[in-house]
């Protein structure tokens, strides 16, 4: 069932190409069918799963499909997803939690539960990689995939292969996803998050400047509220304004920057999929507090279980890192980081812990603050961390006990055995630990 | 205060004590420099609080008093003064402090000579001489292995204390950061017998390396738990000691190793810098695979570059791999004086002794890496 090139819709659902699509899908009886004059070319998709988190929960729990449901932090914390149910009241991604209550006081709030979203996004970045070699991992739930050169393995256009890979994530995983695909990857990502949830939108070389003309200068990658406001300033509103201004023109006002949306905003994009691994530049955890600590002995706490919960990760990735960063989020929500570089690159709680620590004395002047948080970058393997320190027996038998206490945890659960630094102030659940 | 002073002496004793004054300073005075005159003298004093360093010189002094100045500023400009001039330094009218030399003339902004901090040493009980070059021996051996890492203070120095070495007693400095360790001995001096172990802060000893680099006489050390004072000549140089207990490291120094390699400390050092330039960047890490009369040493990257190059040694015992941190490899090897340098190795994993084939009393211990 190749589909000639001349054909130029199919079903969205099974990818049989379709002749008449007044008629529905001939092979299942579907409504969905996608019609593009350059259907049968394009090879670069995007491929987003919907809602994802939110998708999760729902898919586990079934009496949650009724009405909107809303993944994010328990106290105060903020949206992590939200269902598109929830996304119809005003809901978004990254919302103060008391805001998408206040919105929605009706949604299902569920904590989320970071293992089961790994579970199901290695599953589905299996189904991709099933697909196709070129699978460039944007985050857990998204990745770009590059299909030229698979019609032959698959005996079918990318197109109706990436319609059964659709398919296969829903059937298999029990989520849905949307599909851009198109000649690039910034219009890949504009078409599959164009027409959320279940979407597949192409777009075309031929279609390319009149789709993006009129859409806001916000879709175009790279653009974020301040470069709106910017782009906004010199009276650029639509991605039609930019295209109409030449790279030069567009360098002279914003940069590097300015050739870049200048090119984008043309449909030019020469970014390959990219498929080497990507090795992690940082690891973080942080927490919110439920109310405010100016505290340092409170605040040297919650650094601690942060320190841990870091380093957990670390252990479990096999990576470690050199620099060590303290963030604080004042009551008024300003950010600080205070950066340490140590000179082996560390893995452990308490190496990472006794990096920060000056640095949160320092900030600890009273202010107040509502997050507390640590970072580590200038990532390294594992094996190349926390070299043995003979020479010194006190920093080897802090070391020595550091990895006692996983050995215990690894036994018998992760609250078997803490530092007695981790009790007075302890908030019973951060964000980072339901990870 | 008045006095002149020809520039060459002047520029000496400045450029001995302005270093101890830390380039950023919160508490403005501790960027001047104590100039004292009286007597046909001047002393010259600068502190960081820790440590300060006072030098006495010969000057032809008119009005005894006493000032301080920036130390840096003074010295600039002393230090471009041209060869040979005759400076006079003069306290004003207005409270600054003339400096004038032929046709050149500063005035410098002073603050009041009572709230420069002097530290009052109190009794140090314990004293001893010591010859320069084996003062800068100790140090020059060791300082390499001074840790950096300040959450480990305690390794922040040199570790100077009495040791016995098959019955004779010995002054050792012993530095370590934790992954190798130097420790090098020499003859006990008269009047060191007894004398508290102390840690003397990194930045004490490469001070007292640089104002001793010349010098041949002896240089009286005096000590108490927590204060040293170095006199040589006309400079007297005092710190507090490091407040901290130094680890146990004897005890992690191996005695079991007994495969022996020689080799030419000179030949090694340029392989391992040849081999170790494909290695990964944050590890440095070189591999010496030994066998009989012959040693490859090999490293790679994770991008995939490797290199290797084998070197003549003379090894008699059984085959063995072993890798090592090549910067930490060079350190020590450059601190050998002759041609051989020792490998004592044990296994794989075991710490390593590398021993300088001329200077018994150096002895070196590095930790393998996992290669």
């Amino acid at each position: 069932m190749n589909m000639p090139p001349s054909i130029r819709a199919m079903c969205q659902d099974c990818g049989a190409p379709v002749m008449d699509h007044a008629q529905g899908c001939p092979d299942c009886g579907s409504p969905r069918i996608v019609t593009h004059p350059e259907l049968a070319t394009l090879t670069i998709a995007h491929v987003d799963c919907d809602a994802f988190y939110a998708a999760v929960e729902i898919r586990d729990n079934p009496a949650l499909a009724d009405g909107p449901v809303i993944v994010g932090g328990s106290v105060r914390g903020v949206v992590t997803s939200a269902c598109y149910k929830a996304r119809a009241f005003g809901v978004r991604s990254a919302m103060p939690m008391g805001r998408a209550r206040a919105l929605c006081p009706d949604a299902v709030i569920v904590k989320p539960d970071g293992r089961k979203y790994a579970k199901a996004g290695k599953q589905v970045r299996g189904l991709m990689e099933q697909t196709t070699p070129a699978v460039e991992p944007v985050s857990i739930d998204e990745a770009f995939l590059d299909l030229s050169g698979t019609q032959r393995a698959h005996n079918a256009t990318p197109a109706q292969t990436l319609a059964r890979l659709a398919a296969r994530i829903a059937d298999q995983v029990g989520i849905t996803v949307s599909v851009g695909l198109s000649y690039n990857k910034s219009l890949a990502k504009i078409a599959s998050d164009f027409n959320k949830p279940k979407g597949f939108v192409v777009i075309g070389r031929d279609d390319a400047q009149d789709f993006l003309n009129p859409k806001p200068v916000r879709i175009i990658w790279g653009v974020g509220p301040a470069q709106e406001r910017r782009l906004h300033a010199a009276g650029l509103r639509t991605v039609g304004d930019i295209a109409a201004r030449s790279p030069e023109d567009m360098r002279e006002l914003f940069g590097g920057m300015g050739t870049k949306l200048a090119h984008l905003a043309r449909g030019e994009d020469n970014r390959q999929v990219n498929t080497a691994r990507h090795q992690a530049k940082s690891a973080s955890s942080s927490t919110t507090f439920g109310s405010d600590h100016a505290d340092f002995e409170t605040l040297k706490s919650l650094l601690w279980g942060q320190c841990e919960t870091l380093a957990r990760r670390l252990k479990r990735a096999d990576l470690g890192g050199r620099s060590i960063t303290l963030i604080l989020k004042s009551s008024n929500f300003k950010v600080q980081t205070r950066s340490k570089t140590i000179p082996d690159p560390t893995q452990l709680a308490e190496v990472i812990f006794q990096a920060v620590l000056p640095k949160l004395l320092e900030a600890a002047d009273g202010t107040k603050f509502r997050l507390i948080g640590v970072r580590v970058s200038d990532m390294v393997p594992g094996d190349d961390c926390d070299p043995p320190t003979p020479f010194d027996p006190s920093a080897a038998r802090r070391a020595q006990i550091e990895r006692t206490m996983d050995d215990v945890r690894a036994k018998l659960g992760t609250r078997a055995i803490s530092k007695g630094l981790n009790l007075p102030g302890r908030t019973p659940y951060s964000d980072a630990e339901l990870e | 205060m008045k006095f002149e002073i020809e520039r060459a002496s002047l520029l000496k004793s400045l450029s001995h004590v302005q270093s101890v004054v830390e380039r950023r300073n919160t508490i403005p005075i501790l960027s001047n420099v104590l100039i004292e005159a009286a007597g046909g003298k001047v002393a010259m004093t600068a502190t960081d609080l820790d440590m300060s360093i006072v030098e006495s010189v010969a000057a032809d002094v008119g009005q005894d008093g006493a000032t301080t100045t920036p130390a840096q500023t003074l010295y600039d400009i002393v230090r471009k003064l041209p060869d040979g001039s005759q400076i006079e330094l003069a306290e004003e009218a207005d409270g600054r402090l003339l400096v004038r030399a032929g046709r050149s003339q500063f005035h410098l902004p002073c603050l009041d000579r009572q709230d420069f901090p002097i530290t009052d040493e109190g009794d140090l009980p314990s004293r001893f001489d010591i010859d320069a070059p084996a003062l800068r021996r100790l140090i020059q051996k060791t300082r390499f292995a001074v840790s950096t890492e300040e959450t480990r203070y305690y390794l922040n120095g040199i570790y100077l204390h009495t040791a016995e070495v098959d019955g004779v007693a010995v002054l050792r400095a012993v530095a370590t950061d934790g992954h190798r360790l130097a420790q090098v001995d020499m003859p006990l001096p008269d009047g060191a017998a007894g004398i508290p172990g102390v840690i003397v802060p990194r930045k004490v000893v490469n001070e007292l390396f640089r104002l001793i680099e010349d010098l041949d006489g002896p240089i009286a050390v005096s000590l108490s738990d927590d204060k040293i004072r170095v006199e040589f000549g006309e400079t007297v140089l005092s710190s507090k000691l490091i407040d901290g207990t130094f680890p146990d490291y004897q005890r992690v120094i191996p005695e079991g190793n007994d495969k022996v390699l020689s080799v030419t400390a000179k030949d090694l050092i340029e392989a391992i810098d040849r081999v170790a330039t494909v290695s990964t960047e944050k590890s440095r890490a070189v591999k010496i695979a030994v066998e009989k009369a012959k040693a490859v040493l090999s490293a790679n990257s994770a991008e995939n570059a490797s290199a290797t190059e084998e070197l003549s040694v003379e090894y008699d015992a059984e085959s063995l791999e072993v890798g090592f941190n090549s910067k930490y490899l060079i350190d020590i090897l450059n601190e050998c004086e002759g041609e051989n340098a020792q490998f004592w190795l044990a296994d794989a994993v075991s710490p390593t002794i590398v021993r300088d084939g001329d200077d018994e009393g150096a002895l070196y211990v590095l930790m393998p890496m996992r290669v």
